[in-house]
């Protein structure tokens, strides 16, 4: 239920000018503000200094990476999202309040420490580096580490916004449905998946911005090597750090692209859902 | 009575089998290397002064940062939920970009806008303040990170308190002020406080963001996340190890903590 008329009249005027006042002037400095000044710096040198940097080879080589990454994790983690929400929400069973807190384990883990665990894990004096390395197999600085690190901390996105939208259309209706005879798949795809898709792509969504964008975990992993295992976030530092900065924003002018695309089909399929 | 839903051994087959190669092996993996470390040169890393510096540094300003969104927080998300006015929306929409807005980006925009060239370091410099490669600058990297954490646990909190109980305390003679300082607010808390918290988990690993502002002098403004990939950098794994297992549980413990406040909290208020 929305405010009425009547609550707003309640609040002496200097409140609701000061609250408004208030979020304005904050969120104007700490949000608008910083949107604003990547484009203005990515354009700093015009249109053509902006399409220089975007179209740079390494900046290229860095995009299909970025893509890469996202493309490997993201599936992997849907599919671990909707076998998890199926698993704890169509189902008891002792021990799922743990599974679910180990779920969402990730999320207070630093990036740079989820790049760092399998740094240790597959690095030259890792547990399986002496392996790797007799049998030529490249998992640290090349792009099967970008895919585990960028997976690691996307882990519990689709999940976490799956559980809650499952848990509210309770189990009646495959249950109804398991009872007329429909195999599981059958009951996944006819009965649940319907239910659930909005909320699915929602998860995929925020899944994937944060893929794309991860730059903590990724940086401990890729090697830094340019043209071969940069990703965009790790581009955009190392122009940076050369000091080239219409580079380095024009890059991150391409992320908060992605991040402006993100909100806006936030926004879209979170009216979807309240219909 | 119902037979039971199918696909539960397959469903839990793919959860345990993904959660473990993916998640818990690997962080086991981290704290077997942590206790395979003599007792003494664990010890020796982590009673370092820098160490001792980068968790207050990553401890402190992640508490900080936390402390101001909970209060800037319900401000914001109490305008959004209470009062229409023209771009209400679009400010509703902006409170998601940091969320979606890559860490490395925020880094960058941040440290230009706040470097003493930059347009909010112009205004700064003359008045004394420095904020770029500052302790301050971290703190500002940080709120930016944290900041949808506690508008977005307030606002669906908000959205459904019920009007019955502001008419009441107006009813009873309470003023506005009143009202919405001893009646709207207590009934907030465990939301501002489970906002909190969310940003403090983020905050204390948070590495993009904050690294390209915080000037990363050692024992000064040098991070935790920083610290250890300095170590890794100079193929010091015991002492990355050491850190880094030192800090999961310091933060995990401090969330465990923090969920047991909130529960004790929210028992207060929903009597």
């Amino acid at each position: 239920m929305r405010a009425g008329a009547k609550r707003i009249q309640n609040d002496p005027w200097w409140l609701r000018a000061g609250a408004i006042g208030f979020t304005l002037l904050f969120l104007g400095i700490a949000v608008l503000l910083p949107l604003t000044a990547v484009f203005v710096e990515a354009f700093s040198k015009g249109v053509s200094g902006w399409w220089a940097a975007v179209s740079d080879p390494d900046t290229v080589s860095a995009v299909k990476m970025t893509l890469l990454a996202a493309l490997g994790a993201v599936p992997l983690n849907t599919a671990f999202g909707v076998a998890a929400a199926w698993l704890v929400t169509k189902h008891r069973f002792p021990g799922r309040h743990v599974l679910v807190s180990l779920i969402d384990l990730p999320f207070s883990v630093s990036p740079v420490i989820a790049g760092l665990v399998f740094v240790l894990l597959f690095g030259a004096q890792g547990t399986f580096g002496p392996w790797l390395l007799a049998h030529d197999i490249h998992i640290l600085f090349a792009w099967p580490s970008l895919i585990l690190a960028t997976a690691f901390v996307t882990f519990p996105f689709v999940a976490r916004e799956l559980i809650p939208v499952m848990e509210e259309m309770g189990t009646q209706n495959e249950e109804a449905a398991v009872m007329l005879g429909a195999g599981g798949w059958t009951v996944f795809r006819k009965i649940t998946l319907p239910g659930i898709r909005w909320g699915l792509l929602y998860g995929v969504i925020l899944c994937n911005a944060r893929a794309m964008g991860e730059f903590g975990a990724v940086s401990v992993v890729s090697g830094h090597i340019r043209g071969e295992t940069n990703t965009l976030p790790l581009q955009a530092e190392i122009l940076y750090n050369d000091y080239n900065f219409t580079g380095a924003f024009a890059v991150a002018s391409l992320l908060t692209l992605l991040a402006g695309a993100t909100v806006v089909l936030k926004l879209w399929l979170e009216r979807k859902i309240a219909r | 009575m119902s037979r039971p839903i199918p696909g539960f051994r397959l469903s839990l087959g793919i959860v345990v089998a993904w959660l473990s190669l993916l998640v818990l092996i690997p962080l086991a993996g981290l704290f077997l290397k942590a206790s395979s470390l003599p007792p003494s040169r664990l010890w020796e890393v982590l009673s370092s002064s820098r160490t001792i510096s980068a968790f207050r540094v990553s401890f402190g300003c992640a508490a900080m940062a936390a402390g101001i969104n909970a209060v800037v927080g319900p401000v914001v998300a109490w305008t959004l939920v209470r009062y229409t006015f023209p771009g209400r929306r679009i400010l509703d929409a902006l409170i998601d970009i940091p969320f979606a807005l890559p860490t490395a980006v925020a880094g960058i925009t941040l440290t230009t806008l706040y470097a003493t060239n930059g347009w909010v370091g112009r205004l700064l410099d003359p008045l004394g303040i420095q904020v770029s490669y500052t302790l301050k600058g971290i703190v500002v990297a940080l709120v930016f990170v944290g900041l949808p954490f506690v508008i977005r646990t307030v606002q669906p909190v908000l959205e459904e308190f019920p009007a019955e109980a502001e008419e009441a305390a107006a009813l009873l003679g309470a003023s506005r002020l009143q009202t919405i300082l001893k009646v709207i607010l207590p009934s907030m808390a465990p939301a501002i406080l489970t906002g909190a918290l969310l940003s403090f988990a983020r905050c204390v690993g948070e590495y993009g963001s904050v690294v390209f502002i915080a000037g990363n002098m050692p024992g000064k403004t040098e991070i935790l996340p920083l610290l250890i990939i300095t170590h890794l950098e100079e193929f010091q794994y015991g002492e990355a190890t050491a850190i880094a297992s030192a800090m999961l549980v310091l933060s995990f413990g401090l969330l465990l903590l923090g969920n047991r406040m909130q529960a004790r909290l929210g028992k207060g208020w929903t009597r």
